[in-house]
């Protein structure tokens, strides 16, 4: 009768059974900030010091975990500032895991969470951070939060949820050549728009996922935030184990829905119809096929952040641009260290260099337009990242278009908005 | 936090749908620590020009609205980035209640944390609030909207009701049953049953 996401969040909040509705208090497994919603829980935290609350201990500092992405390198001394604060708060705490910028691995904290297996099928993930859905392709229940109720988890270990109600998605048979998953997200949102999931779960399956693999599902998972959902999720299989075996992680609990389980509604798509798509300014669900786009001039190509800049996106972007030069300005930044390595020990890095793109450190900085190669005013942008809302990537008069990691690389190379299948 | 009243004020139209949470607080604020004083980035680049001089043209801006206390938006107001910068920025600024046809869920929820009372009502209630000119009044425990003598009826869920009403903090209030909770642990920590 129960859905994967009934499931777990039955098991973790002692219950037996759950129901679409229920309002229930779960356990949380882990709980992830980083630089902006970190020194946010800490003005929480102080709050509540300055209301006569003694706060000494977090509920369990092995499961709250930290990353620097936001305003690293520290964009100004603010910023720089909120680093300091934050690795005070991990040594005050006795947190362990606090994924430094310069020191090793870091990245974007969506990125971290699989990278790293942070997070493991059947476990209630929530963070500081709207895309925290993205873990849902893991097999967990993976939700973001407002920094009161972050404050509130960590200090606590749980939080209330009312079980969403889950739309199922369902992929039938394998994407065609030239076809990603960001196509298959940005078709689902063009669908349902941008509220169209809200308080819902998205659960993505069929033939068409158990043919994707993990880190293009991550996609899906990611941008379900960009429907409204509460979370996104994905039921685990031999595909996230070898992943997840990979990264060392091999004991955990998977949850499985039943075969009977229960959902809102169910969409079904035909890989076999679907095409590259692009979303316009100023709102992800504003998509068209790229093939209608093919008059737009562009300024800049953008492949980065927790959507758009994991292992396979840059593989499938050196695909286009081996042998190929770009005609507008061009920036890669794989979305954690451990990518960049994996970039540079497979060549892909000479394939960047050699079309004339600069490589930069991971960071969400241009993703969110706070830094590191925002746009001016009226310029254009195509990107693999997840929102193109007025001024997200800088000007508010600038214009920013959703795409594949295909499609940005093939309109890099010709300047315009470029469909891959189209490229000589 | 303080108990919420009744809101009595002119509304301020901001007709727009889809207003996501970076337009309500740019993000080139988000590195401001302090819980207070977002008020002046609230809608920041809609409100000032670029050499900071308040555009005309935005409603913020009219002096009619100066002291309004609750703001119309169009449908699926707060989505986007789930700071909650932008609910400290509303509240610091004087809103005490937004209304609106949907709400984003994590936007939704940090409103309550915060002492803001987001209305969901229907289309045609919406369209009558941002017609009117005269002040109208909330009344969270009544849990209706006064507008020229009729009174519209809104839903709310019961523990959110509350928590307004009651001025309640979701960590002070947990935390003042720490004695329960870590009686209740322990005994968790003993049972067979134990859930982790």
């Amino acid at each position: 009768m129960l859905n994967i996401t009934e499931k777990i969040l039955a098991r973790a909040s002692g219950k037996s059974k759950v129901s679409p509705g229920d309002v229930v208090f779960v356990n949380v497994d882990k709980v992830m900030v980083h630089d902006v919603s970190g020194p946010g829980v800490i003005a929480v935290f102080e709050k509540l010091r300055k209301s006569g609350m003694k706060i000494e201990k977090l509920w369990d500092p092995d499961k709250v975990w930290v990353a620097e992405d936001h305003f690293v390198p520290a964009a100004d001394k603010i910023s720089a500032q909120n680093v300091v604060l934050l690795t005070n708060f991990t040594k005050q705490f006795g947190i362990k895991k606090h994924f430094k910028y310069g020191m090793g691995q870091y990245g974007i904290c969506h990125t971290l969470s699989h990278e790293e297996a942070m997070v493991l099928p059947g476990e209630v993930y929530v963070g500081g951070d709207s895309h925290t859905n993205t873990t849902g392709a893991l097999g967990a229940f993976a939700a973001g939060l407002g920094h009161t109720d972050v404050a509130y988890v960590m200090l606590n270990g749980k939080i209330w949820f009312k079980i969403p109600e889950t739309l199922y998605f369902k992929l039938n048979g394998k994407l065609p050549d030239y076809v990603m998953a960001k196509d298959f997200i940005l078709k689902i949102i063009g669908d349902i728009g941008t509220d169209g999931a809200a308080y819902n779960t998205m659960q993505f399956g069929g033939t068409g996922i158990s043919e994707m693999s993990v880190e293009e599902r991550l996609t899906l998972t990611n941008m379900s935030t960009e429907a409204g959902a509460k979370s996104g999720i994905i039921e685990p299989d031999q595909k996230l184990r070898d992943y997840l075996a990979a990264r060392g992680a091999t004991k955990y609990n998977e949850v499985h829905g039943d075969a009977d389980a229960q959902y809102k509604k169910v969409y079904e798509y035909e890989a076999s119809e679907l095409e590259p798509i692009v979303a316009k300014p100023f709102s992800p669900e504003n998509t068209v096929v790229a093939r209608e786009l093919s008059s737009i001039d562009l300024d800049k190509a953008y492949i980065g952040s927790c959507t758009g800049a994991k292992l396979e996106d840059l593989r499938a972007v050196a695909k286009i641009l081996k042998g190929r030069t770009v005609k507008i300005r061009t920036e890669i930044l794989p979305a954690a260290i451990s990518i960049f390595r994996k970039a540079m020990d497979e060549g892909l890095l000479k394939i960047f260099m050699d079309a004339g793109v600069v490589v930069g450190p991971p960071t969400c900085g241009a993703c969110c337009g706070a830094h590191m190669g925002v746009l001016a005013k009226d310029e254009v942008c195509i990107s693999t990242t997840n929102r193109n809302f007025p001024g997200r990537m800088g000007h508010i008069e600038s214009k920013t278009y959703l795409a594949s990691p295909l499609v940005t690389a093939a309109s890099a190379v010709t300047g315009k908005i470029t469909d891959p299948r189209d490229l000589k | 936090m303080k108990p919420f009243g009744i809101v009595r004020s002119i509304v301020t139209p901001l007709d727009r749908v889809n207003i996501d949470t970076d337009q309500i607080v740019p993000k080139q604020f988000l590195k401001l620590i302090q819980k207070s004083g977002f008020g002046q980035y609230l809608f920041f680049d809609w409100r000032y020009e670029t050499d900071g001089k308040p555009k005309k043209d935005f409603v913020l801006n009219d002096l009619q609205y100066k002291n309004s206390k609750i703001l119309l938006v169009r449908d699926n107001f707060g989505c986007g980035s789930s700071r909650e910068h932008a609910v400290w920025a509303l509240q610091d600024y004087g809103f005490q209640v937004i209304v609106s046809t949907s709400f984003a869920d994590i936007f939704y929820s940090n409103c309550f944390k915060n002492g803001v009372l987001p209305i969901r009502v229907n289309e045609q209630t919406l369209q009558k609030l941002f017609s009117t000119k005269s002040e109208i009044e909330v009344d969270l425990e009544r849990q209706i909207i006064w507008v020229n003598a009729i009174t519209i009826p809104f839903d709310i869920e019961a523990h959110w009701k509350k928590v307004l009403l009651e001025g309640l903090d979701d960590i002070a209030v947990t935390l003042k049953h720490e004695d329960k909770i870590l009686k209740y642990e322990k005994a968790q920590e003993n049972s067979k049953f134990r859930i982790s």
